[in-house]
């Protein structure tokens, strides 16, 4: 004791040193408070007296909200079941056209069957599209991804997802451009945009799958729903920052050009904000995919049903081939969606007069799903590629799996152990030791540190809030075990994004993997994982890694490059050896960069959490999952919070710091 | 889009290759889908689509609508649900009886399917344990059980949290050096069974039927004390004076539940569900083709259909 106060007055002394004369109170506080806990057990763990019940009053607060709660002509209740049942119509029409086909009831007892499109027009339309995009690299690219779902037996659901898209995404669009507008236009409604924005893009999905299911019923529409609220935010984002960024010259052009407020944004404003708002929409199409699995387990149907049940029966190649063609979809759709983004604006020339001489493209895609889908009547094989045409390797998947299991399993499960008992298990026991209090004064004061008492006194609320609703045990170990994700996958990522900088052959492989991983959906993985290494933290922490690593190679490779090049020629002139130039050049204006990758792969790693509840995890993520399977909003709404409330800490922490080191490198 | 749309309709009816289907036979009381849930185990889409096909051949429309075990209660009570075809004593009976309460939903009565659920191991363990299936036995060989972070305790795989197995109470009362570790999801459980299967190594784990887990694996469950509901209720009752649960899983039937607004709108179709009997036997041997042999679901469910129809004729007698 003694001692330590000691060197508190030898740092106080210097005045050189403020923060590490703070840091080091705070270590001491903490520590003492460990070593008083019988004293002050409260300041150690939280009292479970003290609990908030929250999710009590969440939960009663939507019993009556579907209810009772009365708009005076209708309740709340027929409200959202009127927009539910707005929106089955244009799903139903997409998933007849695409899948089912449609079913007219002429009289009592006559049917009249129209075939749904045709596989092959599908197709074919997918290769025009490429062509019109760009060119017939792209066609081949967006054809074969569609054949390959044809090929492998995958049509029908993909068809039933694939609908599902194309009705979430322009309504997710759109709504995203008009609370864009509305946010651009004004600031107080920006204000209001953002902190919702940033939770519902950090409250897991599962947490609001439930109220979803109570106010729209259960099915396809619910589903829908809950993916277009977890695809909208990147369109708001994009929407508003977009418009800000239209430089100042060409509104006032417009101005003088007597555009009213209408014409001046619908004219003006959006026409050059065009490649930001592709983005958005890119944004969109991608995050709808990446909830095809979820969607799924509220009654979706389509590939994310295929995963989940080929699973369950343990059959991984028919997981992995479903899960691929959920990849396949979606790379389709996002390079296609980029290259109508970064087409040139259309040059200015006489238009010819007929439609079919102006949209060519148009004319051929229409005229040959027209063909496919007529002759289909009369041939079957174009209404679904028949059975014996399609492949599986299925079967190969599980030999590999079972293989690997049979002779690897040893060696695998070594690794596993001594990871464990070395490493996770005792973070885990220290984390969970550490008294709350010092914790939030900790996260308070780096918050100080980084950006000033307002950040402190976000911070530390934030923490505070997880106290109080009872939730801290499950919340240190969620940052456990994202904690240790991160560090995995920021060890694995950091290098091989170098790798991928410097050179370009790996640069365009790393690329291709890094765009599956992050598409492809993890429980396909999950599963085999848990084979090999048995249902526990190691096998959520694998899965964790995995998924998040994808920013931290995305984000160095990026950073690197970017390195203006004038300063690494100045830096090789001086006689930099590559390996200097790396270190004391490259490295360290990257940095900033850098630290963003690794604020995404926290984002990311929280991200995954619940889905590592299905392998048995103990953490907030478990307890959204429960809460979802016995149907208790409040419980997953609070528990949903906490997850978002620890995302956003760590994200305005690392934002304030990169910030700081921005200025200090001259880059900002 | 749009445009090829109505094309395609307008050029489908000039090739006039409509087919005309044939009028459905009986006149239902409501055209309106009935609408059965579908979970995620192969027993209970089996059960469900043999329940759906026989509604169809009365005459009524169905519709399947997959929704969460549990969750499907809050669907069933406002009437976005109909009817769920597996409630397992075992696991629902608590939501289940808080669901009849509120008056919303009713019991339509046993599926004629029993639900065991237990601990269980593959018989090449016992060997490794020779005092099994008796849980005398397991205190003897925890060490064969275990792993390198249970060790020197044997490690038991239990189901999901939400399961309600109670299985850390057991091994508490019952004195057992066991670790009850839980996996997250049914697909996470069977896959370690099915990894340490393969490999012949040791495992414990939470094994229910009808699933196709106890058909593909040999093995057996652990013989506990004989499940009552005092047991569960009454610390005193047992071998442990001090706690409850110092006896194996309850064992119980599996049931259909409905809306209860739907008695009134398809009563025929309610007395049909009520009369739905099957036996573990059949259905699991009909998962068993399934899950093991590949072959299609819908498939196996028609040849029932086609193969059973004195049976299911006789549900459908309606007065």
């Amino acid at each position: 004791m003694s001692t330590v106060l000691a060197s508190k007055e030898a740092l106080a002394g210097k005045r050189s040193h403020p923060w590490l004369v703070a840091w080091t109170a705070g270590l001491v506080t903490t520590v003492l408070l460990y070593a008083f806990r019988d004293y002050w057990p409260w300041a150690w763990q939280y009292p479970r007296e003290w609990n908030v019940p929250l999710r009590f009053w969440v939960s009663d607060f939507m019993s009556w909200l579907v209810n009772e709660f009365d708009l005076g002509l209708f309740t709340f209740k027929e409200l959202t079941r009127s927009l539910s049942w707005l929106l089955h119509w244009p799903l139903a029409a997409a998933q007849s056209l695409l899948s089912a086909g449609f079913g007219i009831e002429l009289s009592e007892d006559e049917m009249l069957r129209l075939p749904r499109l045709s596989w092959l027009g599908i197709v074919a339309l997918a290769v025009i599209l490429g062509h019109l995009a760009r060119n017939w690299g792209l066609a081949a690219l967006t054809g074969s991804c569609f054949l390959y779902l044809a090929l492998f037996g995958q049509w029908d659901s993909a068809m039933v997802t694939l609908s599902s898209i194309i009705i979430a995404v322009p309504i997710g669009v759109t709504a995203g451009l008009l609370v864009g507008i509305w946010g651009f236009r004004s600031a107080r409604v920006e204000a209001i945009i953002t902190p919702v924005l940033d939770l519902m893009q950090t409250v897991p999905v599962f947490a609001y799958l439930v109220p979803v299911l109570f106010l729209f019923g259960f099915g396809p529409v619910a589903a829908m729903i809950a993916t277009i609220i977890y695809a909208t935010p990147p369109m708001v984002r994009c929407t508003m920052l977009s418009l800000k960024l239209v430089p100042t010259e060409t509104v006032e052009f417009g101005r003088m050009a007597g555009c009213t407020r209408r014409q001046l944004l619908w004219r003006v404003q959006i026409p050059s904000a065009r490649p930001t708002l592709m983005v958005g929409v890119n944004q969109v199409i991608m995050l709808s995919l990446n909830m095809v699995i979820i969607a799924s387990m509220i009654g979706a149907g389509g590939l994310g049903f295929d995963v989940l049940s080929s699973l369950k029966r343990l059959q991984f190649g028919q997981g992995v081939e479903a899960g691929l063609a959920i990849t396949l979809l979606a790379i389709a759709l996002d390079r296609l969606s980029q290259a109508f983004a970064n087409q040139p604006p259309p040059e200015h020339r006489e238009q010819p007069t007929s439609w079919l001489k102006r949209h060519p493209h148009l004319g051929i895609a229409l005229a040959v799903i027209l063909v496919t889908t007529g002759l289909g009547v009369f041939v079957d094989a174009l209404r679904s590629l028949p059975e014996n045409l399609t492949l599986t390797t299925g079967p190969f998947w599980n030999d590999v799996v079972s293989w690997v299991n049979v002779n690897f399993f040893d060696e695998l499960d070594a690794v596993k152990s001594w990871l464990l008992l070395n490493f996770l298990i005792p973070v885990k026991r220290f984390l969970l030791q550490l008294p709350w209090v010092a914790v939030t004064g900790l996260v308070a004061l780096a918050g100080y540190q980084l950006g000033g008492w307002r950040l402190a006194l976000v911070s530390a609320s934030l923490a505070l809030f997880i106290a109080v609703t009872g939730n801290w045990e499950k919340s240190m170990i969620s940052i456990y075990l994202c904690g240790i994700s991160v560090l995995f996958a920021a060890a694995i990522g950091i290098p091989i994004g170098i790798w991928a900088a410097l050179n370009n052959r790996v640069h365009r492989v790393v690329q291709n993997i890094i765009d599956t991983l992050q598409t492809l959906p993890s429980f396909v993985y999950l599963i085999p994982v848990v084979m090999l290494f048995r249902v526990g933290d190691f096998s959520a922490m694998i899965a964790i890694v995995a998924y998040a690593v994808v920013p931290a190679i995305r984000y160095t490779d990026h950073g690197i490059r970017q390195v203006p090049p004038d300063l690494i020629e100045a830096s090789r002139a001086m006689g930099c050896s590559r390996l200097q130039l790396l270190r004391r050049v490259q490295l360290p204006m990257a940095m900033p960069e850098i630290m963003l990758g690794i604020n995404q792969t926290i984002m990311m790693a929280l991200a995954m959490l619940v889905i590592t509840a299905l392998v048995g995890t103990r953490d907030l993520g478990q307890e959204v999952y429960i809460a979802l399977t016995k149907a208790d909003t409040g419980r997953g709404v609070v528990a949903g919070v906490c997850v978002a409330f620890i995302a956003i800490i760590a994200d305005r922490l690392i934002g304030a710091w990169a910030r700081k080191k921005k200025r200090e490198l001259g880059l900002a | 889009m749009k445009n090829s749309k109505s094309l395609t309709a307008v050029l489908a009816l000039a090739l006039a290759t409509a087919i005309a289907l044939p009028a459905r036979a009986a006149v239902p009381e409501s055209k309106d889908s009935i609408i059965l849930t579908i979970h995620d185990w192969t027993g209970q889409y089996i059960t469900t689509h043999i329940m759906g096909r026989v509604l169809e051949e009365m005459g009524y429309n169905v519709k399947y609508q997959q929704a969460d075990y549990i969750a499907q209660f809050a669907g069933l009570e406002s009437g976005d649900l109909h009817v769920a075809m597996e409630m397992w004593e075992t696991t629902g009976k608590q939501a289940m009886d808080k669901s009849l309460a509120t008056g919303k939903t009713m019991d339509l009565g046993e599926t004629g399917m029993k639900a065991i659920e237990e601990w269980w191991y593959p018989y090449y363990m016992k060997e490794k344990c020779p005092g099994l299936p008796d849980w005398k036995a397991l205190n003897k060989c925890a060490e064969a059980f275990a792993t390198a972070e249970t060790q020197p305790k044997g490690r038991y795989l239990g189901g999901p949290v939400t399961w309600a197995g109670f299985d850390d109470e057991r091994a508490e009362a019952l004195g057992l050096d066991f670790e009850v570790v839980h996996a997250g999801t049914d697909a996470a459980l069977f896959a370690e069974i099915q990894s340490a299967y393969e490999r012949k190594a040791p495992v414990l784990a939470w094994v229910y039927t009808p699933h196709w887990a106890p058909i593909k694996f040999r093995g057996e469950w652990v013989n506990f004390p004989r499940y009552t509901d005092e047991c569960y209720n009454d610390p005193k009752w047992g071998l442990n004076p001090d706690m409850a649960y110092d006896c194996g899983k309850p064992r119980g039937w599996i049931k259909k539940v409905g809306w209860k607004g739907g008695e009134k709108k398809w009563p025929c179709a309610y007395q049909a569900v009520r009369n739905f009997k099957v036996s573990n036997q059949e259905i699991g041997e009909m998962i068993g083709e399934v899950d093991l042999e590949g072959k299609d679901v819908d498939q196996v469910v028609e040849a029932w259909i086609s193969k059973n129809k004195d049976r299911w004729s006789k549900w459908t007698e309606c007065s």
